[in-house]
């Protein structure tokens, strides 16, 4: 540390082996654009050093700076009485009582994933961990959500099979569970695949820790793994369109050890419990170069970092790559004053690297200073007689708050139609069954979890496939007799029906999120969103981030679940196409008592099965007309033409019908409950028979033709059964609440028969449902 | 009773043993750190699951070169009952307590879902269970495809020293995946050594004592190791 404050004052011209001239095509080439470029010069007044461009152009990049996409999110609601922890911090938390919390984010790993399958998405669950172990909180559970291109499609296969393996990999060695998660195909996702890892731990409310860097003179620490090469410029390539080059950005991948991880949650959780710490963020986007500038802007003061005491595990690293980095498994820190052996000495017992590497200052600036030509790996004396350079001194408010924001050019819709009919000349309903069931969009995803251990830690009370939600126990103490809470998490978005009409379709998605909680009896406490978009300079792609944050606000607000963490993806283009527009959202909730959850399979013949909500209208956007309806042409059409498709989605509705579910769990008036979505209601009653081993016979009426009735995907519909003796109370509980109910079925037998026709088997069922991903993978 | 969970960095199923152990099963249980070079007065000794050290060179390579391997052994020698449990199973190989290997599965995929295996052999299991009865539990691996030489294969069936083999769930021999769900040998799921108070297994009976978890067959393979005494077998 000392060191640190040797430097030779203002950071001008530095002689490092691999720096380069510093002008504005350099700038360019590290992503800054001509008025960006201009904007720094006028801010110095001077040229930054080849560092300095470094550290400003992935400060601003799009992933790190939020700068197009900042202004619209600030119309998501944030706040609530159960908010503990809102946006800002490395993730969210919700109370759940007794000074416990939940502490949750989402977060994408796109590009990465794409470029390297196993190690991107790899690397994006142990990001998500580390966001949430930053804060204090133990890992309890995780979910990802997955789009992959046209099953058909040349890389598909190999696509799919990385990353699962990828998330395998980290999330089995680490020992959190993997317990559920979304998977869709579409064509739009086939040069741009999505990764996006959500992770949920549980804290002391008191035991909340945060990435401030705070007391002047104080320590900061470097613990775990040490710096290498990999993934400089990572968040620069997350910030740019693919073209057919990609191959190339393979040096921006990062590399995973989840090892390493496990000795870093179990180191960090020692040190957190021993409170000696005042603040602390995990290196990831930007490495060093941004937990440093974030901490400090939080903390309102400095940070000068000694790059000489980095740990490094490769020879001749410049300090414009220790500060780029994006190597896994690091954090960053700052020691209360005078504790900064017991930091050391925890680190010691868990095998850290750990060391001082700076010190908080009141300077308002990043500094950080470096001897020319040091190598700790070189063994020769020579070089430590050079005398240190400040290789970056620059105002943390550049880097932050005075860092470029955009209001990106939008374009929305000029016309918003009624959804076409469906085909007049279709085939009868029960003949379209088993090709949907075996369709990757809505078949079994057995052969994904199968590879995730999700049953780790003894907390996993229902797992994947078993309830819309998965149901996780927490242990709220240390002990045999430490008090149990029990929460449900779910993740959802159908991008489909965002592009036909993305305030609808966003809203929809956060309302089937809580709804899938919902219905696993546990009341929504809070969100967290990832919103995957195409390039925000295209003024339509702009068009459709500004309405679904729109979307995304009512439905959060209608439906009580504050957004409290978040990440954006922007660029998710290939040649200039963009992907459907995904704003992933997944949402935590909480059981009142472990005994209101529910499963979605039907479980005792005779029950009768009721149809919560209303009749569906349209089949557009649905996978039936993915599959025969020529979705490809329609989404196009809708480009050409600026027009958007009313779904008729009724947030009133959505909200008075999440609300009977609940209570008709509370009070125990449901054998199961499963919500209407991909496939529609013919695939959400095999799904009921499949889970339950019991087979159903259903008549669905309604004014749509049969083929709608049966596919059609609208939203704000659950299909509950129940024993016969509690049909009238759930009438009157129905009513109460102002939901339509329709009794449409009996359980019962070996098959599915959908308004009398021929029965489909349960064993038809299973094998159809079986073969959705085999049929990509193999087995 | 006293149960030793021995914690290895990397060990991620220590947290499922002490739970099951005293939660449920109401036992006293405590970790042991794998840089302590005795155990205490414990009387029975579960080696957990999870990535010990990483699981690199091999699944439970590293581990056994710990402080703590040195009195697990001495306590198994002396006629203490020790349970490995997936990592600790190969732990228990890599050490030298129990003979074979735990290979990667067949179809090179970690694979975590529940599979029936039936109770076969003589050893710690004797207490609560009888041969041929069927359990249904959860295995969670990578690296679980049994192995050995034939010499030793035929002494392991020869003695009675299979203890588990995955069948199907009327008990039958599983003859492929996914019945057996990583190509073991002889569907091989868990094995005694040759004095029978150290049992070696790849499913998880600690993640399957609880109804509300789905799965509470694993409590009798659990009460067994809390009722072996020294020399029952």
């Amino acid at each position: 540390m000392t060191a640190a404050t040797s430097g030779n004052g203002s950071a001008g011209e530095t002689n490092f082996a691999g720096d380069r001239q510093v002008n504005e095509a350099l700038a360019r080439e590290m992503g800054l654009s001509a008025e960006e470029w201009a904007r720094t010069l006028e801010t110095l007044g001077r040229l930054p050093t080849y560092t300095e461009l470094g550290v400003v152009s992935v400060m601003w990049s799009e992933h790190c700076s939020y700068k197009s996409s900042r202004k619209h999110l600030a119309r998501l609601p944030t706040e609530g009485p159960q908010v503990v922890q809102g946006p800002g911090e490395n993730a969210g938390a919700v109370d759940l009582g007794d000074g416990w919390c939940a502490v949750f984010k989402m977060e994408s790993h796109n590009h990465p994933s794409y470029i390297e399958p196993f190690q991107g998405a790899a690397t994006g669950v142990g990001g998500i961990l580390r966001d949430v172990f930053t804060m204090g909180a133990r890992p309890v559970a995780s979910l990802n959500s997955l789009r992959f291109g046209r099953p058909d499609h040349p890389k598909t296969p190999e696509l799919l099979r990385g990353v699962v393996a990828g998330i395998a990999h980290y999330g089995n060695c680490i020992g959190v569970p993997m317990v559920g998660g979304e998977l869709q195909f579409d064509p739009s996702y086939d040069g741009n695949i999505l990764v996006n890892a959500f992770t949920v731990g549980l804290s002391r409310q008191d035991g909340l820790f945060f990435g401030k860097a705070t007391g002047v003179g104080n320590s900061v620490l470097y613990v775990g793994a040490r710096t290498g090469r990999d993934g400089i410029h990572g968040a620069t390539m997350a910030s740019a369109e693919f073209s057919d080059d990609v191959e190339q950005q393979l040096p921006t991948v990062q590399v995973g050890d989840p090892f390493m991880e496990k000795l870093l949650l179990e180191g960090c959780l020692e040190i957190f419990a021993s409170d000696c710490l005042e603040g602390v963020q995990d290196m990831g986007a930007a490495g060093l170069t941004s937990s440093s500038v974030e901490m400090a802007d939080r903390g309102g003061t400095g940070i000068r970092l000694n790059m000489d005491a980095i740990p490094r595990r490769t020879r001749a690293l410049t300090p414009y790559e220790m500060l780029l980095s994006e190597s896994q498994e690091r954090m960053l820190m700052v020691a209360k004053p005078g504790r900064e052996q017991e930091v050391l000495d925890i680190c010691e017992k868990w095998q850290l690297d750990a060391c001082v590497i700076g010190e908080v200052t009141d300077t308002g600036r990043f500094e950080c200073v470096a001897t020319p030509g040091l190598d700790p790996f070189s063994g020769s004396e020579t070089n430590h007689k050079a005398t240190q350079q400040t290789v970056v001194d620059l105002p943390i408010a550049l880097l932050t708050s005075a860092a470029p924001k955009y209001d990106r050019p939008h374009t929305l819709a000029s016309t918003t139609r009624a959804p076409r009919p469906a085909p007049a000349d279709a085939a009868a309903p029960e003949s379209y069954l088993l090709d949907l069931l075996a369709s990757p969009n809505v078949g079994s995803r057995a052969w994904v979890w199968h590879q995730y251990d999700h049953i780790v830690r003894d907390g996993t009370v229902l797992g994947p496939e078993q309830s819309d939600a998965a149901v996780i126990r927490l242990f709220c103490g240390e002990g045999p007799d430490a008090p149990r809470k029990y929460i449900a998490i779910s993740a959802d978005c159908d991008g489909r029906k965002v592009a036909l009409h993305p305030r609808q379709g966003a809203a929809m998605a956060v309302a089937e999120c809580t709804r899938n909680v919902v219905c696993s009896g546990a009341k929504p406490l809070g969100l967290t969103d990832c919103l995957n978009f195409g390039n925000p300079e295209n003024p339509w792609v702009m068009g459709q981030f500004k309405e679904a944050i729109e979307g995304l606000a009512e439905a959060c607000l209608a439906l009580d679940a504050p957004v409290v963490s978040g990440n954006v993806s922007l660029y998710n283009d290939t040649n200039g196409a963009p992907i459907l527009p995904t704003p992933t959202v997944a949402v935590v909730g909480q059981l009142e008592d472990v005994s209101h959850r529910l499963t979605l399979g039907f479980q005792s013949t005779g029950d009768s099965i009721a149809l919560l909500g209303g009749g569906a209208r349209t089949l557009e956007g649905s996978e039936w007309w993915a599959q025969h309806g020529d979705a490809e042409k329609n989404a196009d059409a809708h480009k050409e033409n600026g027009t958007w498709v009313d779904l008729g989605f009724d947030l009133e509705l959505e909200t008075r019908l999440q609300n009977l579910v609940l209570q008709a769990a509370r009070t125990q008036l449901l054998r199961s409950a499963h919500d209407v979505s991909t496939g529609g209601m013919a695939v959400c009653l095999a799904e009921c028979c499949e889970a339950g081993g019991l087979g159903a016979e259903v008549t669905l009426p309604g004014q749509s033709d049969a083929l709608t009735r049966w596919y059609g995907e609208d939203p704000s519909r659950v299909v509950v059964s129940t024993d016969a003796t509690k049909r009238a109370a759930l009438e009157s509980l129905a009513k109460e609440h102002n939901v339509p109910l329709t009794w449409i079925g009996t359980v019962g037998g070996d098959a599915l028969s959908l308004d009398g026709t021929a029965a489909v088997s349960l064993g038809d069922i299973a094998r159809a449902r079986a073969s959705a991903l085999t049929s990509i993978v193999g087995v | 009773m006293r149960v030793a969970v021995i914690q290895f960095p990397g060990s991620n199923a220590d947290f499922d043993a002490l739970h099951a152990l005293t939660s449920v099963m109401g036992a006293q249980a405590h970790y042991v750190f794998y840089r302590e070079p005795d155990l205490g007065p414990v009387d029975a000794v579960v080696i957990p699951g999870g990535f010990s050290f990483g699981d690199y060179l091999r699944a439970g390579a590293l581990a056994r070169f710990s402080p703590v391997i040195g009195a697990v052994e001495k306590f198994a020698r002396a006629g203490g009952p020790v349970l490995g449990i997936c990592n600790g199973f190969q732990v228990l190989t890599e050490m030298g307590l129990l003979p074979g290997a735990l290979a990667k599965n067949a179809h090179q995929r970690f694979e975590c879902r529940s599979v029936f295996t039936r109770v076969e052999g003589t050893g710690i299991l004797d207490r609560t269970l009888a041969r041929g009865d069927v359990l249904r539990l959860p295995v969670a691996h990578a690296d679980g495809r049994y192995m050995c030489d034939e010499a030793t294969r035929s002494v392991l069936e020869g003695e009675g020293r299979v203890a588990l083999r995955y069948c199907t769930e009327d008990g039958a021999d599983a003859t492929s995946y996914p019945d057996n769900p990583n190509g073991s040998m002889g569907a091989i799921a868990g094995i005694y050594n040759e004095q029978r108070n150290v049992l070696g297994m790849m499913p998880h009976p600690e993640r399957a004592c609880e109804t509300l978890l789905g799965n509470d067959q694993g409590r009798r393979v659990l009460e067994a190791l809390l009722g072996y005494r020294k020399g029952s077998a």
